[in-house]
């Protein structure tokens, strides 16, 4: 490895940390973040003995406001068929996405419970059809359907032929609590 | 060949004429339902699929010839101006009401959509309590797979049995009088994307089911039944070898173009009919005196149309089978490798037209998804007259002689770029909800839509139990603005002979009565109530939620004539309301919520049957 690689290398490191900005940070194989599937992520908003809403599970970090892990969502959005019942967010056989309502929350580990645990009115189980990574990946793109996410991490155009406006005009929708929606 | 052109032009000319005489001495005449004779100029029902009206209703389609004409003349356009509500009846579902009532012995079967309960009402007690109510348990995650919306097309009663399929891939049959399940068999598997929203038909002992998922890379056939054990009869798949679409020598297309060896295989890429669509969400017809049941098969899958070059059969086309071996007698394709998502799942109304010589031709009249009204012969197949009904601009007209259907090449879908201005859109011209027809002004009353979109296409992905689509669509109104048109059409002038412009969808299917009334209803909860002959609006009412579903006409208990019509918006067209969507995604519900942004602040969910009557 030439010297002049590593010191830009070093330089490239060291302007991330000044930054603290993971918003590029790529990680194609993985992070090995041991057991990665959301599993405490309650939807539920009540507490029995007072409330103590579960704290953020510490993977979300990684995924939620991430360039990366949100492009890569989006892929996996569509090859995976959510667009199918999702539509870009407005749903169609499957409840909107970008419409701040969340029948099992919407915060990003809650949303990756229910892709990975799926939901008794149609939702499938994706568990073992994904790695946990990409279920990380897509929660990450789901977050951005109603405007979560900076608009600097957000792809400009969508994948597709779409119909849809680009997602950075995407107006943030603000996260209600768990609901049953309808 | 001028000549015969001149003829033809010559007959059609004597026939508008005496259509005309013919309309203007009913006119004066008195309303009756005596219109077997004198009608040479006329569509007539298929007599041996119309029976005369008993004043029950057992069939969403009224009868085998699917006129959903009521014989019942006592409510005219003199008095209908006085129609009231007699009782209401509320399901306690809120998603898309499309089942018709059906009346049979004083008794009102009400089905809802999912969970697909059933309610026996006694209409021979003031307010209709119910007799018994039917709870199915139908699969909740069922909802996930169903395309447009988790509705039911409607129940069937026959010999004492009331025959309905479930959302969740189950036919039941239930005894009329106490409500017991008698037997209940899987048809469809929602693992495979397969739901039934479909109503039966019960005929020959058979109950004849099919299943839905055209969006879902299913693979379309009909399941014959035995209607006293629930036992599967036969199965005729839509896609595949001959042995299973049950093609043998009996096959006789009426055109070269659908003639040949497992033509199920040869016109897709390889293995692709296995997830090919073709499935039978629609209408049924049957022909008792044939022995033949007609229906459509729906759009071939995935919709993106480069993933699967060929005429991609049996898809988008008509079969004719019979009824007790389920072997096709014949199939016409109505829109080979189809683009858009035209199915041609549409009601078949089975008429005799008049002929050469003053003879009758067995018929059946079709407006057909793609814009086409179509005037076929029963017995063969052959295309009588095809002429559009709708705007169309990605089809140029129907070639008699091939019956060929001519495409527009510019208005193919190409990957890589969206493709503007597709007219009729994926719903069609006329989504599911079906036409009726009047013996009496020969006419059929279709309740459409005028919808064009834009569509971009790319690869779809086949993951059984997910959406198998691959476009991207956004829908808006049509020519004129209007996004519903009510149209009344002569099938043998094949011209319109008055049409309603409607601000909304119209996803209500319609009613024509012996009192030359015809009913429908629009999307934001009015019923309305028009001269057959002239479409003037005669008399509404605003219901609580959108009108969806099929209106029907019974003779109550007391010899009155009652009017009955489910309100409570949904499907695809209002899922926008049913599901909560959200206008800011111009795609969402396959792009027909960019159609109707308007509709959440028009009309709220439900679920009521409404019961009209004239004062006492």
């Amino acid at each position: 490895m030439s010297s002049l690689y590593r010191n830009s290398f070093a330089a490239i490191a060291l302007l991330a940390l000044i930054c603290g900005c993971d918003r590029d940070k790529q990680e194609p194989r993985g992070n090995p973040l041991g057991e990665t599937i959301p599993i405490a992520a309650s939807p539920d908003t009540i507490f029995p003995g007072g409330k103590t809403p579960p704290s953020l599970d510490p993977r979300a970090a990684a995924y939620e406001q991430n360039a990366y892990a949100i492009a890569q969502g989006q892929q996996l959005f569509t090859w995976m068929n959510c667009a199918g019942c999702h539509s870009h967010g407005g749903g169609g056989m499957g409840p909107a996405l970008m419409d701040g309502k969340w029948r099992y929350g919407g915060r990003i580990d809650q949303i990756a419970a229910s892709i990975a645990n799926g939901r008794p009115n149609g939702m499938p189980s994706w568990r073992g059809k994904l790695t946990n990574q990409q279920i990380w990946q897509l929660a990450a793109y789901v977050r951005t359907l109603s405007g979560q996410v900076r608009k600097d991490a957000v792809g400009a155009r969508g994948d597709t032929m779409s119909n849809s406006p680009p997602q950075t005009e995407t107006v943030r929708k603000p996260v209600t609590q768990a609901d049953s929606a309808q | 060949m001028r000549r015969i052109l001149a003829v033809i032009v010559a007959i059609v000319v004597v026939l508008v004429i005496v259509a005309i005489l013919w309309g203007t001495r009913g006119r004066n005449a008195p309303t009756t339902v005596d219109y077997g004779a004198a009608s040479a100029a006329k569509a007539v029902p298929a007599a041996s699929a119309s029976p005369p009206d008993d004043g029950n209703w057992t069939m969403p389609g009224k009868d085998y010839a699917s006129t959903r004409f009521s014989g019942l003349n006592q409510i005219t356009p003199a008095n209908v101006g006085k129609l009231q509500v007699a009782f209401t009846f509320s399901t306690g579902t809120t998603e898309g009401f499309e089942a018709p009532p059906l009346v049979v012995n004083n008794t009102m079967y009400v089905v809802t959509p999912w969970p697909n309960n059933v309610f026996a009402l006694d209409l021979t007690k003031p307010g209709a309590p119910a007799k018994w109510v039917y709870k199915p348990n139908t699969a909740a995650a069922a909802k996930g797979v169903a395309c447009c919306g988790p509705v039911n097309r409607g129940a069937v009663y026959a010999d004492g049995k009331l025959f309905l399929n479930l959302l969740d891939g189950h036919t039941v049959a239930l005894d009329a009088n106490s409500g017991a399940e008698l037997w209940r068999t899987q048809v469809a598997d929602i693992q495979k994307g397969e739901t039934i929203t479909m109503a039966p038909l019960v005929a020959a002992g058979k109950v004849l089911v099919g299943n839905s998922g055209g969006e879902m890379g299913v693979r379309g056939r009909l399941t014959a039944l035995d209607e006293g054990s629930g036992k599967i009869a036969w199965i005729g798949y839509s896609t595949g070898p001959d042995k299973d679409v049950l093609i043998g020598p009996d096959y006789h297309p009426p055109y070269a173009k659908d003639a040949g060896k497992d033509l199920g295989v040869s016109t897709w890429p390889p293995g692709m009919w296995k997830i090919g669509g073709g499935s039978v969400w629609g209408w049924l017809s049957y022909d008792p005196k044939l022995k033949l049941v007609y229906y459509g098969t729906s759009n071939p899958g995935p919709w993106n149309s480069t993933q699967r070059p060929g005429d991609n059969k049996f898809t988008a086309g008509v079969f004719a089978r019979d009824i007790d071996t389920g072997k096709v007698r014949w199939f016409y394709q109505s829109t080979p490798h189809d683009l858009y998502d035209h199915d041609d799942i549409n009601e078949i109304v089975l008429a005799d037209v008049p002929g050469p010589n003053g003879q009758r031709i067995p018929a059946m009249l079709r407006p057909s998804r793609n814009g086409f009204f179509y005037v076929q012969d029963r017995r063969s197949g052959r295309v009588l007259s095809a002429q559009p009904y709708g705007y169309i601009n990605v089809y140029k007209g129907v070639d008699l002689k091939s019956g060929q259907l001519i495409p527009v090449p510019a208005m193919e879908p190409q990957e890589g770029r969206v493709l503007r201005n597709i007219c009729p859109a994926s719903p069609g011209a006329k989504d599911w909800n079906p036409s009726a027809f009047s013996p009496i002004t020969g006419l059929v009353y279709i309740p459409h839509i005028n919808l064009c979109q834009d569509m971009g296409i790319q690869n779809a992905n086949y993951i059984a139990g997910t959406p198998f689509v691959g476009a991207d669509v956004k829908m808006y109104a049509g020519p004129g603005g209007n996004r519903g048109v009510f149209t009344a059409w002569d099938p043998i002038a094949q011209r319109k002979v008055f049409e309603i412009k409607e601000d909304l969808p119209l996803w209500s299917p319609a009613l024509a009565t012996g009192g030359n009334l015809v009913f429908y209803g629009t999307m934001d909860g009015w019923f309305k109530a028009i001269d057959a002959r002239t479409g003037k609006l005669l008399w509404q009412f605003k219901t609580a939620s959108g009108i969806i579903g099929q209106p029907i006409s019974y003779r109550g208990p007391d010899g009155r004539q009652y009017i009955a019509v489910p309100s409570g918006v949904g499907g695809w067209a209002g899922a926008i309301v049913t599901a909560d969507l959200d206008p800011d995604d111009p795609t969402a519900a396959l792009g027909f919520v960019n159609a109707v942004k308007d509709l959440k602040t028009r009309v709220a969910a439900g679920g009521v049957v409404y019961v009209f009557a004239l004062p006492q």
